[in-house]
């Protein structure tokens, strides 16, 4: 158990030497202009450009530069082109709001996904199964930013439901469950939306998982044994079949943060997605650097407790 | 007790076949297939059928849908059906070229790292596994709007970001299949690795790469689509479904039509390809997969 704990850790050790090179060459190999005032500019003298460039270390060669760079990171001296403060600063503020989104958005997935992908692995080969498949197919195949200005348009006209950041403004309110309720309100389309492709992708899987345990002799004996299918279905089978599931969590992550871009630009929610793209405009190279890092550094925990716990659930994976 | 003896591909084809999703689905890709290739024709020769897609004409701006403008027109006056036909080219060639690319990376990384296994298979895997903690849509919008956005910089960038899951794949197959009696008899006859791999592996491993590529198009399609909508897909004047809504989101409330239309069109075309996609797995798929 604990060689096993120690072998994955030295894995993710590597994983993260791997993600610190892409993380910094995509960005630094590309061809463009690192000056936030464009190359041609002829109002920016030769000094100042100079200066700039040995701020941020552009007059170094290129493993020194990664070096000052990932150095910059994890000591938070990493500063952005555009503010001048501190990139950890920036993304730090920034990371409740994208959590929050986040864990709704995963809560939503799972659990929907597993009403579905249960209910379809029940029926299986029906015309319910069918209609069901065609729908998470729906469901990947709607651009996300398209239903949100469908809703936008629907819901503003119809409905009073908060489109915008995370709370409502100009409003006071006089406790703090009121405030909380509104907080949950703004949430909740944005964690909806953003969980749409993932419930349908959800479901797929524990549908083919289910599928899969129910071949398994151990079904065929319990249902021998005379139990009640419900009894087979939720006890036997769905318990077995939920390890694809739990692991599969780790993939979910990185698809609801590259999502969460354009969501959270939609409905001006301040979290990291949209940092991301305003850096992306703003072509601020160390926010973009530290960003890609850490989602990506962040995802990779994400698995790594996946499997752990689920290695203390599972007796069958401890032997790994 | 079998039925007469069918050649693998024969037996695919007539389970589709008896697929109705699948078939439909088909049908609208064929269908979106010929006005695309129409319409990029017709769009390179400049000829304007039904209407010139970039012609602006203020007086008869944000029109909702009517007889002449059948779905209305956007705030520079502009026919939105002419515009929506002349730029359906760009999401399909974009889907099927970035499918593509990454085909050509995950089948050649996968290959080698499941034929050779060991050390060369661990550092490749370390470094896919790496890969596929990156929130992809992010890396590919980083990418691109630092090359600058063309329609070549996006296929390229959504192909060399979205290999991974076909490398595995295909790592997956080769490691069963190097094991296989007429693997062992190549080697053994002394064929060389490239042949083995090439003409004896890969032809065998065919059926689960096809699947993934063709649900690999509309991800695709997809992805240029969240681009163009943020204003990192191929640039105006050419119209591409993505930017008809980025720019109409600006009328929101006026102009619905500039929303609605467009983004039916991607949904629509992103369907088809998820729905054959998934017909074909299952008319492709071995094991029955009934209870």
């Amino acid at each position: 158990m604990i060689t096993f704990i120690v072998r994955r850790l030295l894995i993710s050790l590597v994983l993260v030497f791997f993600i610190s090179l892409i993380s910094f060459f995509i960005i630094t190999l590309t061809p463009g202009s690192p000056y936030p005032w464009g190359e041609l500019n002829p109002k920016i003298s030769e000094s100042v450009k100079a200066n700039f460039r040995k701020q941020f270390h552009l007059d170094e060669p290129i493993w020194k530069q990664y070096w000052f760079n990932m150095r910059g990171l994890f000591t938070g001296e990493l500063r952005s082109i555009k503010d001048g403060r501190p990139v950890l600063e920036r993304i730090t503020e920034r990371l409740p709001a994208t959590l929050a989104l986040n864990v709704c958005a995963i809560v939503i997935a799972l659990s929907f996904g597993l009403l579905v992908g249960v209910y379809s692995a029940r029926v299986a080969g029906q015309w319910q199964d069918t209609a069901l498949s065609t729908v998470s197919f729906a469901l990947l195949a709607i651009p996300e930013f398209w239903v949100a200005y469908l809703l936008i348009i629907g819901l503003t006209e119809w409905f009073a439901v908060p489109l915008m950041g995370t709370v409502s403004h100009g409003i006071v309110f006089p406790n703090a469950l009121a405030s909380s309720l509104d907080w949950i309100w703004h949430l909740a389309l944005p964690a909806t939306l953003l969980a749409l492709g993932s419930v349908a992708a959800q479901s797929r899987y524990v549908r083919a998982s289910m599928l899969e345990t129910l071949r398994e002799d151990y079904i065929r004996t319990a249902r021998a044994k005379g139990l009640p299918s419900e009894k087979v279905l939720y006890h036997h089978a769905l318990r077995n079949s939920l390890r694809p599931v739990i692991t599969g969590i780790g993939g979910l992550l990185p698809a609801l943060i590259g999502g969460a871009v354009i969501i959270e630009t939609i409905f001006a929610y301040p979290g990291i997605g949209r940092l991301g793209y305003q850096a992306v405009l703003e072509r601020d190279y160390p926010t973009l650097v530290a960003l890609n890092f850490i989602t990506a550094v962040l995802v990779l925990l994400g698995n790594l407790l996946a499997d752990i716990l689920y290695s203390l659930v599972d007796p069958r994976v401890r032997l790994e | 007790m079998n039925p007469p003896a069918q050649t693998p591909l024969a037996r695919v084809v007539s389970r589709f076949r008896r697929n109705r999703i699948g078939l439909i689905s088909l049908a609208a890709i064929i269908v979106l297939f010929v006005v695309a290739a129409v319409f990029a024709v017709l769009s390179f020769a400049h000829v304007p059928f039904p209407m010139d897609p970039n012609a602006t004409n203020l007086e008869r701006k944000l029109l909702p849908p009517n007889l002449t403008n059948w779905l209305g027109t956007d705030n520079l006056g502009r026919d939105l059906f002419s515009r929506m036909l002349h730029g359906s080219y760009i999401s399909l060639t974009v889907g099927f070229v970035a499918v593509a690319v990454s085909l050509l990376i995950g089948v050649v990384v996968g290959a080698i790292s499941g034929y050779f296994g060991r050390w060369v298979d661990n550092i490749i895997m370390r470094a896919v596994d790496a890969i596929m903690c990156f929130p992809t849509f992010f890396l590919i919008l980083t990418a691109v709007a630092l090359l600058g956005p063309s329609m070549l910089n996006i296929i390229v960038v959504i192909g060399l970001v979205s290999w991974t899951g076909t490398a595995r794949l295909v790592r997956a197959e080769f490691l069963t299949l190097r094991e296989t009696e007429y693997v062992r008899a190549a080697r053994a006859l002394g064929q060389r690795t490239p042949a083995i791999i090439f003409r004896h592996i890969l032809p065998n491993a065919f059926a689960p790469i096809f699947v993934t590529a063709v649900l690999g198009i509309p991800a695709a399609i997809l992805t240029e689509a969240g681009l163009s909508f943020l204003g990192f897909g191929v640039q105006p004047p050419q119209a591409t479904w993505g930017n008809i809504i980025s720019d109409g989101k600006t009328y929101l409330l006026d102009a619905w039509w500039l929303i609605v239309f467009p983004g039916l069109a991607i949904f629509l075309a992103a369907l088809a390809f998820y729905l054959a996609g998934d017909a074909l797995r299952q008319a492709a798929e071995t094991r029955s997969e009934r209870k």
